[in-house]
């Protein structure tokens, strides 16, 4: 394996892989800076009601227009955002280490332990989707604590795969058995040698995560079972706007829209990053 | 081939026990006491008491399991607590609704997707294939609660041309169908499109081509022939997405299949229905994945497990 050529010497888009991932990017940082700043970014209270103007449409005053208790939607749509950057880096931060370590684990030691984390892995997959969140948020019961813990029971699985098959596969390689002959430890094995020959292809699947994972905090609490009203996310958003379909479309559109948007991004940077950290790619 | 199948079969059975396990204990994770929860702080501790005993709650945990799997294996999944309706037939009832919406959200996602792929390879590099492969990312994006809504408002509030919720004829199918089958299509337009380009630069395809076939024979004929194998599987690994999906379309369009059903139990705090819900739509989704690796297996005489 050659030593990549230093970041400092190629262009943004040959490290994030393309314009379409410079776009994402781009996209992605924009959120992240509107989120981190929300409260100052906010015309209005996102919790203000007007009652007077519910419902009203999109104008100078509210960009975004007014929701069902006549709050700015705008300022709803920014603290929304708040929410679904928590869940996405805590779900993948999560999710990544535990995934990780146990498949790197399961994959080096192999064994019993293998036998017990591939089994585990077989029957969580044997729930598509989202189904097993959705399950475990309702005996649990609404809120964004159980909407983590879900996600995060049903993320790790993606990460104990990849890292598995990687580790398998890093073990023959000739540096890590030059490692071991040579008497290095099994942790420094693990952690020096195995766990960096896996972490490009975690840094993509933890991309792709962050959407994966705004994408299912809004589906949860589309179906009412994540974050509670008066807490704005764009889920329970949309949720409130399914009855005003008719006569304020525009509380459908805006958090929609946000949600496609911030999901793009990542999607475009999580592609960008796995055609540039493509091993094809990198031997041609 | 009868022993790579009866070996397939056999190993679906640990993943089902796993499966059916994880959802007895579901109940179990209720914190504090499920059957207070079911009926509210203000119950009579008779109620309860009462509650508990028909749920079996009150029998030692490992008789409550041999008698969940023991039912499980009878088809009895004991009865909704709302509606006293045996669960089983509660799911039965809903499930032709659900599995209309899935089979023609496939069909639209296979009828779009596959011509989309296959022109996009075809004509790799140019504005087509742009436009493709940026719609298809587009499909994957938009979450189906927001597409969902968006067609409602355009085509039943707006246009008035198709109705916006219910079961009824194929004008009620056409908004829930197209809103559960966009992200499959966009997926499947990905994979059709990598698939095909893959296999035209096989020596095969060349070698058809100096042969003197012509370019479409030879992507339509060949290439795509070919490249059918993972597209399949993509198909079969898309159902579960198609399952998840089904539960927030049919939310949206007030479809009454399982997977409203799931929620309308969920609000209700009725676990034996969320139980059989769960059950049945994981139970689907294993025997899909079944099939998938069958078929792959049929259609491939080199895939072999062994």
């Amino acid at each position: 394996m050659t030593e990549p050529p230093a970041a400092g010497g190629r262009r943004l888009r040959d490290v994030v892989g393309g314009p379409m991932a410079v776009a994402g990017l781009v996209v992605v940082v924009l959120a992240a800076v509107a989120a981190l700043f929300a409260p100052w970014l906010s015309p209005y209270d996102p919790s203000a009601q007007d009652l007077a103007l519910r419902l009203a449409g999109p104008g100078w005053q509210h960009p975004f227009g007014l929701d069902e208790l006549g709050r700015d939607i705008l300022s709803r749509v920014l603290a929304g955002a708040r929410i679904s950057f928590l869940v996405g880096v805590v779900v993948v931060s999560v999710s990544s280490v535990v995934g990780s370590v146990l498949g790197a684990l399961a994959g080096y030691f192999g064994g019993w332990f293998d036998e017990l984390v591939s089994r585990l892995i077989d029957i969580l997959l044997a729930f598509p989707g989202l189904l097993l969140a959705i399950a475990l948020v309702a005996v649990l019961g609404p809120s964004l604590m159980h909407v983590l813990f879900a996600l995060s029971i049903i993320g790790w699985v993606g990460y104990a795969r990849l890292v598995r098959g990687q580790v398998l596969r890093a073990r023959e390689i000739e540096f890590v058995q030059a490692a071991r002959a040579l008497g290095a430890g099994t942790p420094r094995i693990l952690f020096r040698h195995v766990l960096p020959t896996a972490l490009p292809a975690v840094v993509v699947q933890a991309t792709l995560g962050m959407a994966g994972a705004i994408i299912s905090e809004a589906a949860l609490s589309f179906l009412g079972l994540g974050v509670q009203p008066p807490t704005p996310s764009w889920g329970t958003m949309l949720n409130a706007g399914i009855a005003h379909l008719l006569d304020a479309p525009h509380l459908t559109i805006f958090p929609g829209l946000a949600i496609a948007l911030l999901v793009l991004g990542f999607n475009f940077l999580g592609d960008g990053l796995r055609d540039a950290a493509d091993p094809k790619s990198v031997q041609a | 081939m009868g022993a790579f199948i009866l070996r397939r079969l056999l190993l679906t059975v640990p993943v089902l026990l796993g499966v059916a396990t994880l959802v007895f204990s579901l109940i179990h994770l209720v914190p504090g006491d499920p059957v207070q929860a079911m009926l509210g702080e203000g119950a009579a501790p008779a109620e309860v008491a009462q509650l508990r005993a028909r749920l079996g709650l009150d029998r030692p945990l490992h008789v409550q399991y041999e008698a969940f799997l023991g039912g499980l294996i009878q088809g009895d999944l004991g009865t909704s607590l709302r509606t006293n309706e045996p669960v089983t037939r509660a799911v039965a009832e809903r499930l032709p609704a659900t599995a209309e919406l899935a089979v023609a959200s496939m069909l639209v996602a296979v009828l779009v997707a596959i011509p989309l792929g296959v022109i996009a390879a075809a004509w790799r590099g140019t504005g087509v294939d742009y436009t493709a492969t940026t719609l298809a990312l587009l499909g994957i994006s938009i979450p189906n609660f927001w597409l969902g809504p968006l067609l409602a408002i355009v085509f039943a509030v707006q246009l008035g041309w198709l109705p916006v919720s219910g079961r009824g004829g194929l004008a009620h199918l056409i908004l829930p169908a197209i809103t559960l089958g966009a992200p499959l299509a966009a997926v499947l337009a990905r994979m059709t499109r990598a698939s095909v380009l893959e296999e035209l630069r096989e020596i095969y395809v060349l070698a058809a081509r100096a042969k003197g076939v012509s370019r479409t024979r030879a992507v339509l004929h060949h290439a795509f022939r070919n490249s059918l194998i993972p597209i399949v599987t993509i198909f079969g690994l898309q159902f579960g997405a198609v399952l998840t999906g089904a539960v927030i379309t049919e939310t949206i369009f007030a479809w009454p299949g399982v997977g409203r059903l799931l929620i309308q139990s969920i609000e209700f705090r009725d676990y034996p229905l969320v139980q059989g819900c769960i059950l049945l739509i994981a139970f689907t989704y294993v025997a899909a994945n079944l099939l998938t690796d069958l078929a792959y297996g049929l259609l491939d005489p080199r895939i072999r497990y062994d």
